[in-house]
Parts: C-alpha cells; structure tokens; sequence
C-alpha cells in the first residue's frame, strides 16, 4: 500500500521559543520550508493533513490561511502520533488517486501561551474518572514506568540511560533546547517529577514545528531532491480497555509487525530508529513492543548503549529527540519522521551520520501511556 | 479520610454514569454488568464494550482492591496545582476493573499488590470522589 510513495521534503522549524509568531504562523512556516526542501510551492499541494495542534477549525483554518487548493484533507487526532499516521493516510490517499501532493504540518507554542491540544473536555466520557484525580501527562507515564519496574525489575538507572543517549546526540544539534550532555547522575538527581519519572527523564517543551511532504512516485521523478520511500505502515490506538488495562506495553505491539510486513524487513535491517521519546519509559516500552529486545529486556539493552549513534545497535533519536532537541507542540511525532529522513539522506550530523543508512524506523507515540494512546510505525528506505 | 486534604473536583455527571454517582453519595461502588456476556463494565457506559449489548444492570461492588500501579505526582495542575504531593494509582478492584485513583492515608509509599478499601469525599449532594485508603 505505500511503496508508490515518496517523502520527498521535510523541514523542522528552527524555532523553540517563538513569542511572537502565531500557531497559525508555525504551521505556514513549517509548509514552506518543506516545500523549499522537496522543491515545490504551496501552490502544487492538493491534499493537506493535519491534527490537533493546527489552530482554530484546523484543516480549514490552516489551508484557508496558506491558500491551498485541495482535493483531499485529514484531521487526525491521535496526538503525537499523528503525524506519523497521516504518512501513511496520504499514501493511501496518493493510492487512491485523491491528490499526489500531500502535505502534513505540526506547531504550537505550549512554551509562550498557545492553547494545548487535546486537552480533557468535559464531554469526555471518561472525564470524571481520570483527571478528577489530578492524571497530569507525567503522571500517566509514571504510572507504566512503575509498572514496568514492578513486573521486569527495570531500574531508574536504566531509564536514565535512554536520557543520557539522547543529551549525547543533541550536543551535536545546535538548535537543540537542551544541548549539553548529561550523565545517569544528573538525570537520578534532577528533581522528582511523578516517581519514579525525574525532570530529565522528561521531554522538552517547547514552540515549534515541522512539516513533510509526501508524494507518488511519479512526483518524486520529476523533482531535482532526493526523496525517501515509504516502504510501510502501521498504526493502532490502545485503549483502557474496559478497565483492564496493562501498563506494561505500547500499541506499537501492533503497529510494529504491521509496518514490518507491509516492508517485507526484519528488525536486523533497520540501520536507524527515531523512537518517540516523550518519557524515558516511552522508549523503554516502545523499543520492547517494536521487537528490538524481548518484553521487559528493554532496560538491559538501553543499559548497554544499544540507542548511541553511530554504533549501537540501534542507534535512535540522533537529533536529541524530544527529550533534549525539540518536542514542538507537546507533539514529537513529525520531527521523529525528519530525522529519519535526515539519516536516510545522509544529511544527520556527520557525528552520528549512520554509516550507509538504507532502512530507518520512525514511531510515534500520542495520547498517555497511562490510560489511551495513538501508536503509528513508518519503515521508509533510502532511495 | 484524605489526611492530605486533596482537592475534591466537581464531576461532570453525563447520564449514562448516573447510577455510579447515586451509588458515590451512599459510599458504595455501583459498577455495571452485561446482563448478555457477564463482563463488568469500568467506567460507566451505554453499551457493553466486549459484545455491544445494551442490557446492563448495576450492582454494588466490595469496595475491596489492589494497588495496580502508583506514583506520587509532585505538583499538580488545575484543581491540583496547590495541592502539594499526592498519590495518583491505578487500583484492582476485586470484581476485575482497574480504575484510576488517588491513595490516601498511607504512612509512607504503598507498593504495589497492597490491599485497599474504598473511601469517599463528598463532593456535593449529588455526588463523592470514590479514593482508596488501607484495607
């Protein structure tokens, strides 16, 4: 279903600390720099997807804004996985014939006063039985950290280690929010925010944002930059469950074997992985349920320098990733993608350029870990 | 019985949740049964979310649970911002749900697999916020 495809430009909005733009302004600027880097201009755009973070009625805000023509547009919303999914909706829109341009756009600013996506609604059915107990965003993850710990005996040592691999990637980025590298010491002695989550076991907030550029293959031809193919997708929300949830795994237990099928590789082909990195514990699990280590193994593998670009073995997030480089939105998804891109083309960080990148994994994780999330896995290939 | 005094939210009532709230200001836990497959229904609902049948009774629960998961949250946000560390978890209710919640009256960390029982703040006439405290 998605190997017609191309991303054929992607860009990551520079800014982190944008007082004074407009959403609506990061959204735009974002479009732009992807259309420069794939060559084209908004004006040959006919399908836009965007989710929750886009301001206003979103899609038709921002596309009445840009001043597209479109025949074809998506609002997802599954938080910071969204992105990640809607690659996949517009190979499947681009399959379909309904438009051969897509693009997809992120931003906000929940650094200087920009209203939050998906915060709780009061329509919610399960507002009176989650958020009346004080559920804030670290609190859910910590809830599956210290589940986590309890079933697999994963140690704050271990998910200090996902933190400390990240701070040596971003010291090479310098538009990264928090460029300085850290050690398995400053993260246990960073403050504790939710246990057994400290501060630097966090992502960064800040304003930002990014946008990408999909197109059929045919597109990809005529266009003078390199492009990546999509060579699959998979996505799948996890849900409470009717109570019976389990906070020891990730939707990416489902999302992973789909993408890994529709590609036709194995995990031994993947040469990079951006891992969606709200949390330390986001990683630790999402690595687990990808199939990169054995469930509850993940804090033995982290532990082991499996994530350190260039020669883990499985070197992840080699921007910094939202834990130190950018987390634009609260949404990471859509800079898990570019840095994939990045790699592919040879184009990270001569530092932690992964030597002869042919395959990369981006996912994207949305929602909590601690009650219902979004999970979205791309494999895209160098082309 | 929330010795930290946490903040007690107003909650929104929507219809399909009413028989839990009547049960709140009795101090019990009414949960809803799938007259059709028997599954026990957490949270509160039209349908059956196993087999989308709509034949739900309500029964009272034991009030009796487990500590599934927790974590002391640090500072909070909108009703919590003030409230100063408190205790945010996930208990296992003896009838199957686990359901989030806040613990209190501990005497330092629970662990996980402690017994707990149900305790409530009254909230208002029409409703109390259901916590859980040692058993």
């Amino acid at each position: 279903m998605t190997a017609h495809v191309r991303i054929a430009g992607a860009y990551e909005h520079p800014g982190r600390h944008l007082p004074d733009h407009s959403a609506a302004q990061i959204h735009a600027e974002a479009a732009i720099g992807a259309c420069a880097d794939a060559g084209i201009t908004l004006g040959d755009v006919d399908g836009y997807f965007c989710s929750g973070d886009a301001p206003g009625f979103g899609s038709l805000s921002m596309a009445d804004y840009m001043g597209l023509t479109l025949s074809y547009v998506d609002h997802t919303e599954i938080g910071g996985s969204s992105p990640v999914a809607q690659v996949g909706h517009a190979a499947a829109a681009i399959a379909a014939g309904k438009c051969s341009i897509a693009l997809i756009t992120l931003g906000g600013k929940p650094r200087t006063g920009g209203t939050q996506a998906g915060a709780p609604r009061p329509d919610a059915p399960e507002y009176s039985f989650e958020g009346i107990y004080g559920l804030t965003t670290p609190g859910g993850y910590a809830l599956a950290a210290q589940r986590h710990m309890h079933e697999y005996g994963t140690t704050a040592e271990q998910l200090a280690a996902i933190k400390v691999a990240a701070s040596k990637h971003a010291k090479h980025n310098p538009q990264a929010f928090l460029p300085k590298e850290v050690t398995i010491e400053d993260v246990l002695n960073s403050p504790m925010v939710s246990d057994p989550l400290h501060r630097l076991d966090c992502c960064v907030v800040t304003d930002g944002g990014g946008a990408l550029i999909v197109v059929s293959a045919e597109v990809a031809k005529r266009l003078n930059r390199q492009s990546v193919a999509v060579l699959g997708h998979g996505e799948s929300p996890k849900l409470a469950d009717n109570g019976r949830i389990d906070l020891t795994y990730t939707g990416a237990r489902w999302s992973g074997p789909r993408a890994f099928e529709e590609a036709g590789v194995k995990h031994k082909d993947i040469d990079y992985a951006s891992i969606y990195d709200s949390f330390t514990i986001t990683v630790l699990e999402t690595i687990e349920d990808l199939g990169f280590c054995k469930k509850g193994q993940g804090g033995a593998y982290v532990a082991d320098g499996a994530l350190e670009a260039p020669d883990g073995a499985l070197p992840f997030n080699t921007d910094g990733g939202g834990l130190c480089n950018n987390h634009p939105t609260n949404r990471g998804g859509i800079t898990k993608v570019i840095e994939a891109v990045r790699q592919l083309r040879g184009e990270a960080h001569p530092a932690v350029q992964v030597k002869d990148c042919e395959i990369a994994l981006a996912h994207g994780t949305g929602g909590n870990l601690g009650n219902r999330m979004g999970s979205a896995t791309l494999i895209l290939g160098r082309e | 019985m929330s010795q930290n005094q946490l903040p007690v939210p107003a909650a929104v009532i929507h219809p399909d949740a009413r028989g839990y709230w009547e049960g709140t200001t009795r101090e019990v836990i009414v949960l809803q049964r799938c007259d059709d497959c028997d599954t026990v229904i957490w949270f509160p609902r039209a349908i059956c979310p196993r087999c989308w049948g709509s034949k739900l009774s309500n029964f009272e629960a034991s009030g009796r649970g487990t500590v599934y998961s927790w974590t002391r949250t640090n500072k909070g946000m909108a009703d919590y911002r003030d409230a100063g560390p408190y205790i945010l978890a996930y208990v296992e209710l003896a009838e199957g749900p686990r359901l989030m919640t806040n613990l209190v009256g501990f005497d330092g960390d629970p662990k996980i697999g402690d017994a707990v029982q149900a305790t409530f703040d009254k909230i208002d006439d029409e409703s109390a916020l259901l916590r859980f405290g040692p058993a």
